[in-house]
Parts: C-alpha cells; structure tokens; sequence
C-alpha cells in the first residue's frame, strides 16, 4: 500500500507546504529539527488538522479538505510509536500490548501476538509494569503495542532519539525485520543519517517545511547535491553487498556489484545482504589503479556528477557497477585529477573507517 | 454505641452520615464532568463557570442557604418545577440538607479531581487515540483509572465538608430533629438547652474523629495519585 501526503499549514513564523507519496517499505522524513517532520507526521495520524491537504493510505482517504473529509485519530486504523514511549503506567506490558487490539474491527488481519513478541524479544516483560523497564525495553514495547493495533500504516517519530548508542544497536535490527517482514507502510522521522542509511527505502528530505529531495535511500544518499542538507560530515552513500566469508584474521569479506569489499568483523550468515555505508569523507579517489597501499578496498568506477562548493571542498559521486559512492574532496583534488562526469577513477575506502553501525541488512 | 449515646444523638449522627453519602454520591458524577471541563477544555465564560463552582467556598454559608432557598423553596422556580413534576421536595427534609451539603462540598471536590486530570498526561491520551480508542473510551481505560485516586480524595474531602455543613442547611431547611437535625446542627441545640454540654461534647468528639479520619484517608489517597501517575 502507498501513503501519499499532500499539506499545508501556516504557524505563525513557520508554513509547512509538502507532498510526497510513500511507496511500501520504509519512509524516512529526514531533516533538521525545526524543519516540520513531526508537524507532518501528527497531521498523518490526525491528531493536527492541517489547514488544507489530503492523505491517503491505499484507497483509504484519511483526510481530505476539499472534499470536508477528515477522519479522527482513532479511526485512521494506524501504529504511531512516539519519542517517548508513551506507555500506560496503570497497564501491565501484556496489556499495553494489547490495548489496541479491542478497537481493531472484527477480523482486521494484525500480526499475531507471539509473533510480535519474539520478534521484539520482550516474552520475560509481560507481567511487569512500564516503570519496572529499562528505556531499550520500553521502546521495543511501544512498538509492539502499535504493530499489534493492526495498523493500515506505521508512523514513528524518532523512536530511537531517547536512547544510548548500545539501545540502538540493539533495537535496529528489530526496525530491520519489520521493515522487511511487514507489508504496512512505514513513516519514519530521524536526524540521524546513520538510521537513514540502515533503515530507509524511501528518503524524503525536508527543509524548513518544504520537500527538498525525495527518491530511494540510496540515491538521496548518494546525490551531491542533498548531501549539504543531510551535513557534510555525516554524507555518505549506501551500497549494497553480500557477505560471502569470514577471514582468519578477522575480517569478513563482502561482494558488491563492483568488487570486494574487506570489512571489520561482521556477525551474519554467509550469503546474508547487507547495505554498507561509506562516510564521503572517508573516500579517497585516484585516476590510476593504486599500487603499494595499505587500504584493502578498491573500487573501480566511473564519475557521474561533481558538485564543487563554496568553499575548498567538493562532492564526487561515482558509479562503480550499479551502486553510487560519495567521495568528499577537495576543489584543488578534483582539478588536479581533472575529474568530471565520464572520467574513470577508483575510490579507495580504508577497512577500518567502516564502523559496526553502518553495516545493516538490506 | 447506642448505649452510649441518648436516641436523639444517634439519630443525628445516623442522620449526618446518610447526608453525607447521599450527597457525595449524587454530586460525584457531575464533579468529575465538571473537573475535566474546566482541567481539559477552553470555552467561552470558562471564567465564570469557574467562579460559580467555586462561590459557595467564598460565600457567607447562610448566604448559600438563603440562594438555596430562594431557588429551592416551594415557591422557588427549580424547587416549584421539581415538585411538580417529580415530587421532589426539599424544604424541611433531609434531601434539602443533602443538597446543601453537596453544593458547599461540590468546590472541594472538583478542586481534588481537577488537579489529577490536570497531573495526567495529555500524551498518554493521545497515544490511546492513536491506537483506535475514541474519546469515551480513552476516558474509561487512560484518564478514569489514573484519576481514580484523585476522585476518591474528592469524595472523601467532600464527605467530611458534607458532615461539617452548617450555615446553609439550618439556614435553608432548619433544624428538624430526625430529618434536618445533622451533627453540627444536634450540637447546636444541645448547648442552647441547660444540661445540654455532656451530649455537645459527646457529638464534638464524634466530629472530630470523623473529619480526622477523612483527612487522612484523603491525604493516603492523594499521595497514591502522584505514585500511579508516575507509574511506580
């Protein structure tokens, strides 16, 4: 099923005017704070009523101004997991979980309850009240207790934004496999490139109320032109690879569309897909194959795009095989290379400037 | 216990208590309703709404009991159309104190209940939103059960002012042994006749360990509202 969004709504100060539709799998509202993500995901979920605009879900038209259509929260059939978990402090876990679940119509196809429960791992927590739970368990909980609501549609603002590196690492491999195991749209709002990167199929990119970019995760990733909105520092492509073996001095050995890659350590079955993000500044790119380097990973490719900046820096994208590669250089690099579109080069990426956070599944 | 007290004492005191739940009761609802008005929703005259909640705290009770009168009476316009169509009299009998009892209580009690409307979080009831709860039943399953405390506190609180009242019931259903004759009222008499003290005191003890053991239970319970809502 497709959400598409269209909305505008003047604040005071501040005018949100976007349209965007979500294709299924993952969306994420992408942008700094103050640039109307949660304003678009609230006005999704109807708890804003905007002041024109139309959403839908599939042949469903949850809102639609023109037409003096707009349907109350509770009965827009969604899963909306908060910044704060947003528990009920009176209901045990197991009734958290279910609270949605005697409002959901007869015979509403939601995820089965076990099903939900190993797959969030939270089976000990059932009886214990949300004070007793740590902020990893409680978010996990709100997202079961929204998946279990048989949601049309899952919107989650920040979920992981409350919590430490270590809670992260442990809760987005769950995002991973609902993005994957579930058929409803999901509306994802993040700052974080790194969550980008892991989670996102779709990646609208906001700034200051307006759509800037909108495309596929790895092409917005990719493109030189969105990376100043995203941040310099934290630009970086996607590509996507299989493991393919694991080497006796600990590296594991990934095979992408344009060659292998050498990788810290990772932790998956042979043959899983992964997607692997490359920070652009951790790029170096060179006209003739390198010899005599200590960097393991050489990818062979062809220049696309050149986006100089006003300052002495400039952005690269290469295609090496079907995947994109952001390099971040230097205006005085890239005239001395002369690198244009057409120009062959290879990037080189250092094994170690790959952490464990930028390596998810597919 | 009816050993120790004279008949007409006892009859006060039953007299008090049957007020006093009648009158809790009967206004409990209407509390609650009014509380979350006043905690959750911006209306226009919200302020004097506000004010005519909380006049009778304010007020002079024989001035109460005299408005309650003029409103009331046989020859009132509520107190006419009540007689008429329901046969609901207030005048001289226990109802009227009752009813005097439950407007003086009534500012206590939204007073306690509106503070734990207002200590829960809107957030919450959102989120039940989301899930698929319409209004009615986000306030059944997330708003009711977290207030629960607060509206026994409520209850309790507006118990023990039901049990103090004075001014406004002698003023507007006088005193009438049996049927009127509450506690405060019992002492009253007892210290206009001669010998009257012993009983007076007798009643003033009762009193106090009443109101005492209000006040506590509503602070117990006041304190377990603030503990629920943060989820402990």
């Amino acid at each position: 099923m497709t959400l598409t969004v269209a909305l505008r709504h003047a604040f005071p100060g501040f005018t949100l005017d976007v349209a965007f539709e979500a294709p299924p799998g993952l969306t994420v509202l992408f942008g700094r704070s103050g640039s109307g993500k949660t304003t678009v995901v609230n006005a999704v979920a109807g708890l804003l009523r905007p002041q024109a605009g139309r959403v839908t879900v599939g042949p469903r038209v949850l809102c639609d101004t023109a037409a003096r259509i707009w349907l109350p929260p509770h009965r827009r059939r969604m899963g909306y997991v908060f910044q704060e978990a947003r528990l009920f402090p009176h209901l045990t876990v197991r009734q958290n979980l279910t609270y949605g679940r005697r409002f959901a119509p007869r015979g509403a196809a939601g995820a089965p309850f076990d099903a939900v429960i190993d797959m969030l791992g939270i089976a000990a927590l059932l009886d214990r009240p949300p004070a007793a739970l740590s902020g990893g368990e409680k978010s996990r909980v709100a997202i079961g207790r929204a998946l279990l609501s048989a949601p049309e549609l899952l919107l989650m603002d920040e979920p992981l934004a409350a919590l430490d590196e270590a809670r992260k690492d442990e809760i987005l491999p769950y995002l991973e496999r609902l993005r994957d195991e579930t058929r409803v749209p999901i509306l994802y709002v993040s700052h974080s490139v790194a969550e980008v990167a892991r989670l996102a199929t779709t990646v609208v990119l906001l700034q200051a109320g307006r759509v800037a970019r909108i495309g596929p995760a790895a092409e917005v990733l990719a493109d030189p032109a969105a990376a100043h909105a995203i941040g310099l520092r934290e630009a970086g492509a996607v590509i996507t690879a299989r493991l393919i073996g694991q080497e006796d001095d600990g590296l594991s050995v990934l095979e992408t569309s344009a060659g292998r890659l050498y990788l810290p350590r990772v932790d998956a079955a042979r043959g899983t897909p992964l997607r692997v993000r490359i920070h652009a500044q951790d790029v170096i790119l060179s006209r003739a194959a390198p010899v005599g380097l200590s960097a393991l990973n050489v990818l062979p490719g062809v220049v696309e795009a050149v986006r100089l900046g006003e300052g002495p820096g400039a952005l690269v994208q290469m295609r090496s095989g079907g995947d994109l590669i952001l390099a971040r250089l230097t205006r005085r690099s890239v005239q001395a290379l002369g690198l244009a579109p057409g120009v062959e080069c290879h990037a080189i990426v250092k094994t170690v400037s790959v952490g464990r956070g930028d390596i998810g599944g597919v | 216990m009816p050993s120790l007290l004279s008949p007409e004492e006892w009859q006060a005191l039953v007299l008090s208590v049957k007020v006093g739940l009648v009158a809790t009761l009967v206004s409990l609802p209407f509390a609650v309703g009014m509380a979350v008005l006043l905690a959750r929703h911006a209306f226009p005259g919200k302020q004097i709404v506000n004010g005519l909640v909380y006049l009778p705290l304010v007020l002079p009770p024989v001035v109460t009991g005299y408005l309650l009168l003029l409103t009331f009476g046989r020859h009132g316009p509520v107190g006419a159309l009540l007689e008429r169509t329901f046969g609901i009299v207030f005048i001289f009998r226990w109802t009227g104190a009752a009813l005097a009892s439950a407007v003086m209580g009534f500012p206590l009690m939204v007073r306690a209940i509106r503070l734990a409307v207002e200590a829960v979080d809107p957030r919450l009831e959102q989120a039940a939103s989301t899930l698929g709860a319409s209004r009615g039943w986000v306030f059944l399953t997330v708003t009711l059960p977290l207030i629960l405390p607060g509206i026994l506190a409520g209850a309790i609180l507006g118990f023990a002012r039901a049990l103090s009242e004075f001014g406004a019931t002698i003023t507007f259903v006088s005193n009438i042994p049996g049927q009127t004759q509450t506690l405060p009222l019992a002492i009253y008499s007892f210290l206009q006749v001669p010998g009257g003290d012993a009983a007076a005191l007798r009643l003033v003890v009762i009193s106090i360990v009443l109101a005492m053991a209000a006040l506590i239970a509503s602070e117990v319970l006041g304190a377990r509202v603030a503990r629920r809502i943060a989820g402990r």
